[in-house]
């Protein structure tokens, strides 16, 4: 459209009858054979491959996709993965040959992040929130050659579907940014139906192949382990004064936002505000973030007028995506991105999980007790930041692993977006919220400084020893705007 | 001096707990640790099984320690515990 300003338009040639177009049928995007479809993307020494977690535990397609990187001797790839999961285990030998340099995740656990603790990696690894990485790769700052979407179902145009399929996941908003900005989508799925397939989570027009494959996972990995709420009666005593906590902030009032966690002690608050706001008569706005099957039965009470979902966390989840309209799929990008209007931003209350907090409130949920890489910020750090009230729910004791320390291992999310920390043996107050620390006072909470909890806990379970951290830097632990929060060390 | 005489344990792997197991010793105490939280308080852990077996007066046993991050009140209890059920004499 370069003649918009020309003031001679007649100048501009008209093509001519030879060059008119011709009716006919696109290229043919599906094959079954992995061979013919890495000659065509043209994968290189350092290319930038991409995937989404949403098969969690039980994805295939990451394995099989990287195993063929290998096998053609393509070296120094950039893994950019939304989350690793134990399965992820097989790629370890390809770390030490040298067929994957760096990863850019926003969750790691299992034997592949220990092997990356240990140095194994010939680059970095870069750690995420979700948000984080959907704006780095939205503003084009994280280039993605190819883009791998394990798809539950697609028909043979490319609209993949989430909640069709034998090992349907669901919401798909983790791969919604790889789909829309990488050179080339690849949709792996290994149920392919009549077009046209709805409802659509990733639309024909970002898709350029569609590889066919006998399983792109196992439904009994894809289902999250963690969706129980707690029997255990120290996390039904955190729970019930986190319900307090809420409580005295005022902020549990018609139209309320929420969002918790899938951790027992997170559940067993969103049960506890199930009974409060059935007994109340409260009605909520929206609950958000990875949605269980306790939220999708308060949407179906009436007791939140919708769900904003980036994952579905059980079958629950999947069947009310499937059926209820106000069960609302979301991009990470929608989710948490910090560059635009995004839904954490709206959230009245979070309730987050923490390993580790510091006297000034940094959170680690990445490294575990011996350093190890075995979490990340998943939505940490984008929901404490939008939230009005970030609450951290933790057992004080928990088999001796200390939760209250000097400094954190590595900080996921800065103490500055971190209000309250709900302990078994009282809650923390952030002191730059002297507002809330006001109104928990008046509420006859028992609020306990953060040091003195620290110092209390130490007399009991001892002061550990730090952990013991090599000099080399192995990858850096990134906030969602981007900038670098803190290092993290291999471990010795 | 209470004497450790038969094979015993105490405790158990749970989070929280601890296993201790003793039998009789080749003249002196033999301990081994294997604890989730070893490099933060091995040393501890160490220290409070050693000093709960002075205080019972144990010179002679061997100690299998399996440790899932007890507090030293259990360390101390399920020790003790366990030199109890070690040193009962058949009747």
């Amino acid at each position: 459209m370069n003649y918009l300003n020309n003031f001679n338009i007649d100048s501009i040639k008209v093509i001519d009858k030879s060059e008119y177009p011709t009716k006919g049928q696109k290229k043919n995007k599906v094959t079954e054979n992995i061979d013919d479809l890495f000659k065509e993307l043209n994968i290189k020494d350092g290319s930038v491959l991409s995937f989404h977690h949403h098969l969690r535990n039980g994805d295939h397609v990451t394995n099989l996709i990287l195993k063929q990187v290998q096998k053609l001797g393509i070296k120094d790839i950039t893994l950019v993965a939304s989350s690793l999961f134990p399965t992820n285990k097989e790629l370890i030998p390809l770390l030490k040959d040298g067929t994957i340099k760096n990863v850019v995740a926003s969750y790691i656990s299992g034997e592949l992040a220990e092997a990356i603790s240990h140095g194994e990696l010939k680059g970095n690894i870069i750690m995420q929130s979700h948000g984080g990485r959907a704006r780095s790769i939205a503003n084009g700052e994280l280039k993605i050659d190819v883009a791998f979407i394990a798809s539950p179902s697609s028909d043979d145009k490319g609209n993949i579907s989430g909640v069709n399929g034998i090992n349907s996941c669901g919401s798909m908003g983790y791969a919604i940014a790889d789909s829309m900005m990488s050179e080339k989508v690849v949709a792996v799925t290994d149920s392919l139906v009549e077009y046209p397939n709805y409802p659509t989570d990733i639309t024909e027009d970002y898709v350029d192949h569609i590889l066919l494959v006998d399983s792109i996972g196992l439904k009994s990995g894809i289902v999250s382990g963690t969706t129980q709420v707690t029997k255990d009666p120290i996390g039904l005593k955190i729970a019930k004064d986190t319900l307090k906590v809420m409580e005295a902030s005022g902020l549990l009032k018609e139209g309320f936002s929420y969002q918790s966690g899938a951790g027992g002690i997170s559940l067993a608050v969103t049960s506890f505000l199930r009974d409060y706001m059935l007994e109340n008569d409260l009605k909520g706005g929206f609950a958000s973030g990875g949605i269980t099957g306790y939220l999708t039965d308060m949407l179906e009470e009436g007791l939140f007028e919708s769900l904003y979902d980036v994952q579905c966390f059980d079958l629950e989840a999947i069947e009310s995506l499937k059926k209820n309209p106000t069960h609302l799929r979301m991009s990470a990008s929608q989710y948490g991105n910090p560059e635009v209007s995004a839904v954490v931003d709206n959230l009245d209350i979070v309730i987050l999980g923490a390993t580790e907090i510091d006297t000034d409130f940094n959170v680690n949920v990445m490294t575990g007790s011996h350093g190890m890489l075995m979490g990340g910020s998943g939505g940490h750090q984008d929901t404490a930041a939008g939230s009005k009230l970030s609450i951290i729910v933790s057992k004080l004791f928990s088999s001796r692993i200390p939760l209250i320390k000097d400094k954190v291992d590595v900080i996921t999310t800065p103490g500055t977006t971190v209000d309250v920390l709900v302990t078994e043996r009282g809650i923390c107050v952030n002191p730059l919220r002297q507002d809330l620390i006001k109104q928990f006072n008046e509420a006859k909470l028992n609020v306990v400084d953060i040091k003195e909890l620290k110092e209390y806990s130490e007399e009991i379970m001892g002061k550990a020893k730090p952990i013991e951290k090599t000099d080399r830097v192995i990858g850096i632990s990134e906030y969602r705007d981007g900038k670098i929060l803190d290092y993290i060390y291999e471990v010795k | 001096m209470a004497v450790i005489n038969k094979m015993a344990k105490a405790g158990s792997v749970e989070s929280n707990d601890i296993l201790v197991m003793m039998s009789p010793g080749d003249g002196g105490i033999d301990l081994e640790i294997e604890s989730i939280v070893y490099n933060q308080y091995g040393d501890d852990i160490k220290k409070t099984i050693l000093d709960t077996l002075k205080e019972e007066n144990i010179t002679d046993v061997k100690v299998i320690i399996n440790d899932k991050g007890a507090l030293d009140f259990t360390i101390r209890a399920r020790v003790k515990a366990c030199i109890r059920r070690g040193s009962v004499q058949d009747v």
